[in-house]
């Protein structure tokens, strides 16, 4: 669709970026075909699309990591050649990664300073520095203090730090590349109002992002992208969530699936007083307590980076506890008690890990030797001294069907899969055998929308059955759409457990950062 | 990131990439012969007839190819698992003081016991003096590279002190030890087949070679096949997800090392059982380091181990040919040209690697958006 119409000031004004027909193939992969993008000086810019759409491929683009193999790039109106990302800096277009890039030892000036030192000592160079920072955080208010060592900061503050760094070269295009998905929703809050700061103050924003939510919220206008290429260009204002799912996903979608009405009955897992201390003696879970009962999902809540990690891998047996105990279906776990992830899986448990490219999967493995992850000695590989080869391939054929991974092919790697449908992999895996506890975590990080409602609707059949779920996610929406109660982590500890009815997004953002109900409720 | 070339085609990345390895290869080793005022054509003949064509000269091929198969899996077994056993010499050492020890205890027994006791002997001796890094490793987090490197110094102290000491022949002044009891005995292959009315040269190839080749058969089984084999590998792409998968990492970690010293401890049926028929000071000639070179060129894979045995095998044989009919061309000219087959398909194994993958997705033309 044509780009007529102006959004903000400056009618006759340049583009602040234009990209006309820029394709770009990693061998036999195009990544990005003949994209046209205008943005407008001074808007708030959204592009949306599944992972694997290929957003982050046109960033690096932009920004210079990735050279173009067509098309052209234009920056005020002016045609570019970008080749590094010192080019596109050079051109005024600064950069916060999804991935910080900051040294955690150094202060929010050193920091800041990296990469224009200056010369041979660092006086000079420091002076410019702070003076810049000064400069910025009036200008854009954005509040920091330089002397701070950043691993000191919390996780809005550094984005905050990270941003001043793309503007200190005077850039006047900003990308942002997922950037809320650490945040709280206060934190994102925040992210926000600094944005619009920005874009009142003439500075263009590309934000890039998965969640409709944000797009909806604050962007003027949005670009969709499927496969590689731009499928619509909307005004903001123009559009609904509903409708940029559907040209996201090329069909219609269910954004929230129906919460089932729940009967739990008894309890199949619980934990008491649980601690966990790491090897280097710091406290990383305290005093949990929590009971899940069959038929039920307890969802836990909370920034990442709160203990939900190290609170799975000790229900899952691949780290010890160190204080309290847990109980699996009447066996009870405590600190002195033998146990690793085999003997827990014996039980009956069964476990979507975090991270499916550390824990899950097993990239260089074929598919069916993945589906077999953890299973390896059950009958699905066989009964005998050797694999049963045959057996192995019917399992993954038959598990690929009945979830529906695409390429249905048990011999191609795991990792030349799609996110969406490696996390299938992992998740046919562990549902089909028939859990009667179910450990989840992230279900749906780095999944496309299609994928995120049949996950979800997996979910809920299994806890129809009588499965008791323990569900982690940083999606707040996820957790909200699924749980029927919800456990709020806060630096290790449990912040308190709400009934699904009683909680809204204002309440758990309030108890994520470590309020307590009470508090949070008043 | 950005310059990233294609992936290889699997054929040509098996195939294709180490023949222009082994090209580049030869062709420098042909220029240094130039200089030297030979013709490297010729040289390249009398190395191929020697290894291959002249009396014999197959029989010492494949004797060579036999070591480099043994010290190859114990490389290759380690590697499925992540880890860098340099320990192969050691372990091979230590294999032959093993086949020893059972051989002399099992003197008076007949030689259908004694034979496979003995072959047990040297592949369990290696196998334990490749669990000690092992275990180092697996729960202590001593780097193998590091610790497998020291166990081949401390397995030649141990086999200098026992040859010119406990173990040393009454009345010999150099180190080695008594001859081992003839029940102990491998058979040599031109022996078997004369048995079978079959003259071929006599050279010191022996039934060894037929456990080498079933060794690779094992290896494969066991890598590819077994629930161990899964584990190992498991452990090896990704220790965090076997450790999820329930798979007890240190312990796999452990196993891999005692296979893989068990392989390399066979070394000993060759070189002792097949024909020294005695222990002597350094009989594992560098076999051991060679065997890494073996294993990276074989990417790890019996088909690939065997080869590249045979090929090592062959400039070992047709390089001592090299050195008899040239008079400039040394025993070190020979050691240079293994040195630049290493450096090619070892050190420098992916150098050709991305102009190969664009000069071939050239001529396999981009197809339409195949993305997602």
């Amino acid at each position: 669709m044509p780009f007529e119409e102006k959004i903000g000031s400056g009618a006759s004004a340049p583009l602040a970026l234009e990209l006309r027909g820029v394709s770009k193939s990693f061998g036999l992969i195009l990544a990005n075909r003949n994209i046209n993008l205008a943005i407008r000086p001074g808007t708030i810019h959204g592009i949306i699309g599944e992972n694997g759409a290929g957003k982050s491929t046109l960033m690096n683009i932009v920004y210079g990591m990735h050279t173009r193999d067509e098309g052209e790039i234009l920056v005020a109106g002016a045609s570019v050649d970008m080749r590094s990302s010192a080019d596109a800096i050079s051109h005024g277009i600064g950069m916060v990664h999804q991935h910080f890039m900051l040294v955690p030892t150094f202060t929010v000036l050193e920091n800041v300073m990296l990469g224009t030192e200056g010369g041979m000592l660092l006086r000079e160079g420091r002076q410019a520095a702070r003076a810049r920072i000064v400069e910025l955080s009036e200008q854009y208010n954005l509040v920091i203090n330089p002397d701070a060592l950043v691993r000191d900061l919390n996780v809005g503050q550094r984005q905050r730090v990270e941003i001043i760094k793309a503007l200190k070269g005077g850039a006047n295009i900003l990308i942002l590349d997922e950037p809320t998905g650490v945040l709280t929703p206060q934190e994102a809050e925040q992210l926000f109002e600094i944005l619009k700061v920005l874009r009142d103050q003439g500075v263009s924003v590309l934000l890039i992002t998965h969640k409709l939510a944000e797009i909806m919220d604050i962007t003027d206008a949005v670009d969709i992208m499927r496969q590689g290429e731009i499928v619509g260009h909307r005004k903001t204002s123009e559009t609904s969530p509903a409708e940029l799912a559907e040209l996201m996903v090329g069909r219609k979608v269910l954004l929230e699936v129906e919460r089932t009405a729940t009967s739990p009955s008894e309890v199949r897992f619980s934990a008491t007083n649980l601690g966990y201390t790491n090897s280097l003696g710091v406290v990383e879970l305290q005093d949990i307590n929590f009971e899940v009962r069959a038929g039920e999902i307890l969802g836990v809540a909370g920034v990442s980076g709160n203990g939900q990690t190290q609170l799975m891998e000790v229900l899952a047996g691949m780290r010890h506890l160190t204080a309290g105990s847990i109980n699996i279906l009447g066996t009870n776990v405590t600190s002195s008690t033998v146990t690793n992830p085999r003997i827990i899986r014996d039980l009956g448990l069964r476990h979507i890990p975090e991270d499916r490219h550390k824990h899950g999967l097993i990239l260089h493995f074929e598919a069916r030797e993945n589906m077999i992850l953890g299973l390896q000695d059950s009958d699905l590989a066989g009964s005998g001294f050797l694999m049963d080869q045959a057996a192995i391939e019917t399992n993954c054929r038959e598990k690929m069907q009945d979830y529906d991974v695409r390429p249905s092919e048990p011999s191609h790697f795991a990792k030349n899969f799609s996110g969406g449908n490696q996390q299938k992999i992992v998740i046919a895996r562990e549902f089909s055998a028939n859990p009667v506890v179910l450990l989840v975590g992230q279900p749906t990080r780095g999944v496309d929308v299609g994928a995120i409602e049949f996950i979800h609707k997996q979910l809920l059949e299994l806890k129809d059955a009588g499965c008791a779920i323990l569900l982690v996610s940083v999606e707040l929406d996820e957790i909200m759409s699924l749980s029927d109660r919800i456990m709020v982590l806060c630096d290790g500890k449990n912040v308190g457990i709400l009934p699904r009815e009683e909680v809204d997004r204002q309440t758990l953002g309030l108890m994520m950062a470590g309020q307590k109900r009470e508090e949070a409720l008043a | 990131m950005s310059k990233s070339a294609p992936p290889l085609p699997r054929w040509a990345d098996l195939f294709l990439l180490p023949l222009i390895n082994l090209s580049a290869a030869l062709f420098i080793c042909g220029l240094v012969v130039l200089a030297i005022g030979e013709n490297p054509i010729e040289a390249l003949g009398v190395m191929l007839k020697g290894a291959f064509v002249y009396s014999g000269g197959l029989g010492y091929t494949l004797y060579y190819t036999t070591n480099f198969i043994f010290t190859g899996l114990a490389v290759a077994t380690a590697f499925h698992a992540m880890l860098f056993n340099i320990g192969g010499e050691g372990q091979a050492y230590l294999g032959g003081l093993g086949a020893a020890l059972v051989a002399f205890a099992a003197g008076s027994l007949p030689g259908i016991i004694a034979l496979p006791l003995a072959i047990a002997g040297a592949a369990v001796a290696g196998a334990c003096w490749g669990v000690i890094p092992g275990y180092l490793q697996a729960k202590r987090g001593s780097h193998i590279v590091i610790t497998t490197i020291m166990f081949n110094f401390i397995a030649a102290s141990i086999m200098v002190w026992l040859l010119a000491g406990p173990m040393l022949e009454p009345n010999q002044q150099s180190p080695q030890s008594a001859p081992l009891p003839g029940s102990s005995h491998l058979p040599k292959i031109h022996e078997i087949l004369d048995l079978l009315g079959i003259q071929i040269t006599s050279s010191p190839l022996n039934a060894s070679f037929l456990l080498a080749i079933v060794a690779l058969c094992v290896f494969w089984v066991l890598i590819w096949r077994t629930r161990l084999g899964y584990a190992i590998r498991a452990v090896g792409q990704n220790p965090e997800a076997a450790h999820y998968a329930g798979i007890n990492v240190p312990r796999t970690i452990i196993i891999a090392m005692a296979i893989a010293g068990g392989f390399a401890g066979l070394l000993a049926t060759n070189e002792i059982l097949g024909i020294s028929h005695r222990v002597i000071l350094n009989y594992t000639a560098g076999y051991g380091f060679t065997g890494i070179a073996v294993a990276l060129m074989g990417r790890n894979h019996p088909i690939g181990i065997f080869l590249a045995a045979l090929l090592f095998g062959a400039l070992y044989q047709g390089g001592a040919e090299l050195d008899f009919e040239f008079q400039s061309i040394t025993r070190e000219m020979v050691l240079l040209i293994q040195g630049m087959i290493i450096l090619f398909s070892g050190a420098l194994a992916y150098m050709f690697n991305p102009p190969l993958a664009r000069f071939i997705a050239r001529f396999t033309a981009p197809k339409e958006v195949a993305r997602g």
